[in-house]
């Protein structure tokens, strides 16, 4: 064990003890997206206004009257968080700029799930990073759409079964690969994408911490695993978190500036199976469709290291 | 103030909005509404006023983007029509429920399909059940003064409540009139700085936007219904001082020599005034009609519309919008709803005009006033008549 | 177990647009009620480094006055991540009775 592993050991002690997203929430016991938010509030501190979409996370923390939020927080419908966000940025620096808010950086920061980013929510976040709002939004992806029951959405991986893409006789669940929306907000010119996992928390609050001194637009995709939609054992919720950066199936890196940077770079892969057996989703994958799932994360990892080791900066390259 | 001054009304809203110093405008472009957007991102640009213009990407996020700037304590505005209206339809009523005091001016137009760019309530009229107040101008100068009216009444603390103000597309979007506007002091005297009931900041954190049980709900809906209804007690109020400080009179339902008048024609919004002139034809032959202006749509003026129909034999509703299949015109069906119980009740009867920007002349609002005549005798006719349609 | 605010008599009582201003109000609901399993520190094992909080997705662990770490078992619900993931093995999840 390295002394990089070790201090990790001991890292949470230097944490901030404060919970801005408190105990009695509703969500499901072992929730890695409670567990991600509860992360990412601790990185982003009290000066922060919190932007929700409908989902998980919206509907277990706030049932009128009582609100597990120790922050500001609004939420006013499912595809709008990025839109929401984006006008909450613009009222406080209009405001500010008035002086008829205090004269301090308040950073306003639009979460929602899978759903609400990869597919209904994607216009305004599409739309709110090209406008370049300082404005950080991160997506907790839990890959379905689990508040309505598991189904199918586009970060969907291929071959999980979901209650509208089953495994079936005709079919092996989801037929089409996971949207890679961290490359899609980079082609929107935003300077910091970072891809994270609630399993690597000193890796995760660090980048919300640098995303939100930009100022600017930022992303964070964080993988969120839910024992529910997965059927994996709820004490297996990090573990799963690790097992998807370990088989290379969700790469932690970050992209600043084009520059792209790998923040876990495992000295090799471990073999899809090890993941995919853990979870009730993958239960129906014949061998033949491992290996088609092991050819593709293998393309898409080299894809990801030939960007690591070869693209420059902008400032590098202007 | 005392100079008027000729513009398109479109342009005249975006600087009545302007002298209301929204801090937020996020809007998108649909014809016939565009000039109002893009004539205060005109201003916004060229420094006279001082607000943030989003640039969204839709109708959706238009109104969301005025929810987050509305929740974060800043006066936010937008403006749309028709299809836009639609698209951000799954937040209006989230606004209202939220009660952030968002105004939305809508420069009327139907409904696709199939696709017409011109004027008809169809788009409102598919609003009526969202808890916003709602109100129609005439012409112009109701445009300018009702649009420093909307902020006001809107952000008053027993109100709470957004406020959407319609006007017809191209019949007045697009139209030059002569309009007095007040001047920046009068209307900073008038409007006062927005003070949010409560704002997403750290200083005081709340949660808005919350989840409400079936336990809880049936409740929540009646303090919205609640406050909707008594929103009234303000808009008269505002009326009230505005006539003080403006000289200009607005009554929930204006009335236009109706005085002894036996038939009354009802319109809502610029048909108004044409109808006027039908009017003024038929009283110089000697028929008792007269005209109903029904200026404040929601919330329903049930008192002011039972007090003008007393004595009346026979009322024509005209609706610039049909509900398929249903009960004819919107208007007249609340008209009609709102009159049901009263012991005398005059003949009603529901006329469609103008669907699509059809042009209404003169003569159309005769021969309606004409036929409202003939059933206060025999009783009407059918359940409601698209009027002036082609063919048998 | 202390119950959830009880639902307000009179529809005059709600909060104009559901706002809520108790920040961190949810505690009032003690999600411990769902547990199967209730996690048992051994504090002869404890490193006390902290793991265990950290992945607590309920965030009801903390550190008691000698800086052992327990759960609350208030919210605790049970779901055994503390008791996978600490390094010496301190945590054990036992049935509740």
């Amino acid at each position: 064990m390295n002394i990089v592993e070790n201090f990790d050991l001991y890292a949470p002690r230097l944490v901030d003890k404060e919970e801005h997203f408190s105990a009695g929430h509703r969500a499901c016991q072992g929730c890695g997206e409670a567990l991600a938010i509860r992360l990412m509030c601790k990185a982003l501190g009290k000066d922060t206004v919190i932007v929700n979409a409908t989902g998980c996370m919206e509907v277990v923390s706030t049932m009128y009257p009582t609100t597990a939020w120790n922050l500001p927080w609004i939420h006013v419908a499912f595809p709008n968080s990025a839109s929401v966000g984006a006008g909450v940025e613009a009222g406080l620096k209009v405001l500010r700029r008035k002086g008829k808010i205090a004269d301090r950086d308040v950073k306003t920061v639009a979460i929602g799930g899978d759903g609400g980013t990869f597919d209904i929510g994607l216009q305004a976040l599409s739309g709110a990073m090209e406008r370049r709002h300082d404005l950080l939004y991160v997506c907790f992806d839990n890959e379905a759409y689990m508040n309505t029951g598991i189904q199918r959405s586009g970060a969907t991986p291929f071959g999980a079964s979901t209650t509208t893409a089953p495994a079936g006789a005709d079919s092996t669940g989801k037929s089409e690969w996971k949207k890679n929306l961290a490359e899609i907000i980079a082609a929107h010119n935003v300077p910091y994408v970072a891809t994270a996992c609630h399993s690597y928390p000193f890796d995760f609050m660090n980048k919300v911490k640098k995303a939100r001194k930009i100022k600017g637009p930022s992303f964070i995709h964080c993988m969120s695993v839910c024992p529910t939609g997965w059927r994996t054992a709820s004490e297996d919720t990090i573990k799963m978190g690790r097992l998807a950066v370990e088989t290379g199936v969700f790469p932690l890196y970050e992209i600043e500036n084009g520059k792209y940077t790998m923040n876990i770079k495992p000295d090799r892969l471990r073999p899809m199976e090890d993941y995919l057996k853990l979870q009730g989703r993958f239960r129906h994958l014949t061998p033949a469709d491992i290996e088609v799932i092991q050819t593709r994360v293998n393309l898409e990892y080299n894809k990801l290291l030939n960007k690591v080791e070869n693209l420059q900066s902008w400032e590098d390259l202007s | 103030m005392s100079e008027r001054v000729g513009m398109e009304i479109a342009l005249a809203a975006a600087e009545t909005v302007a002298l209301c110093r929204p801090d937020v405008i996020a809007a998108y472009p649909i014809t016939p509404n565009t000039h109002i957007p893009e004539h205060l991102s005109d201003i916004v640009a060229e420094g006279r006023l001082d607000a943030d213009f989003i640039c969204v990407e839709s109708e959706h996020s238009a109104l969301s983007a005025c929810c987050g700037a509305s929740g974060a304590g800043a006066r936010a505005f937008t403006a749309t029509s028709s299809q836009g209206l639609l698209y951000m339809a799954e937040v209006v009523p989230i606004v209202s429920a939220m009660r952030l005091p968002i105004v939305m001016i809508i420069g009327n137009r139907a409904l696709s399909g199939p696709i017409n760019i011109w004027n008809d309530h169809s788009d409102i009229m598919s609003q009526r059940d969202v808890g916003w107040i709602s109100m129609f101008a005439a012409n112009g100068q109701e445009v300018v003064d009702m649009t420093v009216q909307s902020f006001k009444i809107a952000e008053h603390r027993d109100v709470m409540l957004p406020v959407n103000l319609n006007l017809d597309g191209f019949q007045l979007t697009h139209v030059v009139e002569p309009m007095l506007f007040p001047s920046q002091e009068e209307v900073d005297a008038f409007l006062p700085e927005y003070e949010p009931y409560a704002a997403v900041h750290p200083d005081n954190i709340v949660s808005m936007g919350t989840l409400a049980l079936p336990e809880i709900f049936n409740e929540v809906m009646k303090a919205k219904d609640e406050v909707l209804k008594d929103s009234k007690k303000v808009i008269l109020e505002v009326w009230k001082e505005w006539e003080e400080k403006f000289g200009r009179t607005y009554k929930p339902v204006e009335s236009y020599k109706t005085e002894g008048a036996e038939i009354l024609l009802l319109a809502i919004g610029s048909m108004a005034e044409t109808a006027e002139v039908a009017i003024d034809e038929l009283r110089d032959r000697g028929m008792p009609v007269g005209l109903l202006k029904l200026r404040l749509w929601r919330p329903f003026p049930f008192e002011e519309i039972r007090n003008a129909v007393k004595d009346v034999k026979a009322i024509a509703v005209l609706d610039r919008a049909v509900s398929f299949g249903g009960p004819g015109g919107p208007v007249f069906s609340e008209v009609r709803s709102a009159l049901y119980d009263e012991k005398v009740r005059p003949t009603i009867i529901s006329e469609i005009i103008g669907l699509g920007g059809r042009d209404v002349p003169v003569g159309d609002f005769i021969k309606i006033a004409e036929k409202a005549a003939r059933v206060a005798k025999t009783g009407p006719e059918e359940e409601y008549e698209i009027f002036g349609v082609r063919g048998s | 177990m202390e119950k959830a605010k009880k639902w307000p008599e009179d529809w005059q009582e709600i909060i104009p647009g559901c706002m809520v201003f108790r920040p961190g109000s949810a505690r009032e609901y003690h999600t411990g009620s769902w547990r199967a399993q209730r996690p048992v520190y051994d504090n002869s094992k404890c490193i006390k480094c902290g793991m265990c909080y950290i992945f607590c997705p309920e965030g009801c662990i903390s550190q008691d006055a000698d800086g052992y770490f327990i759960a609350d078992l208030d919210y605790c619900k049970g779901c055994g991540i503390c008791a996978h993931e600490c390094w010496p093995g301190a945590i054990t999840m036992v049935e509740e009775g």
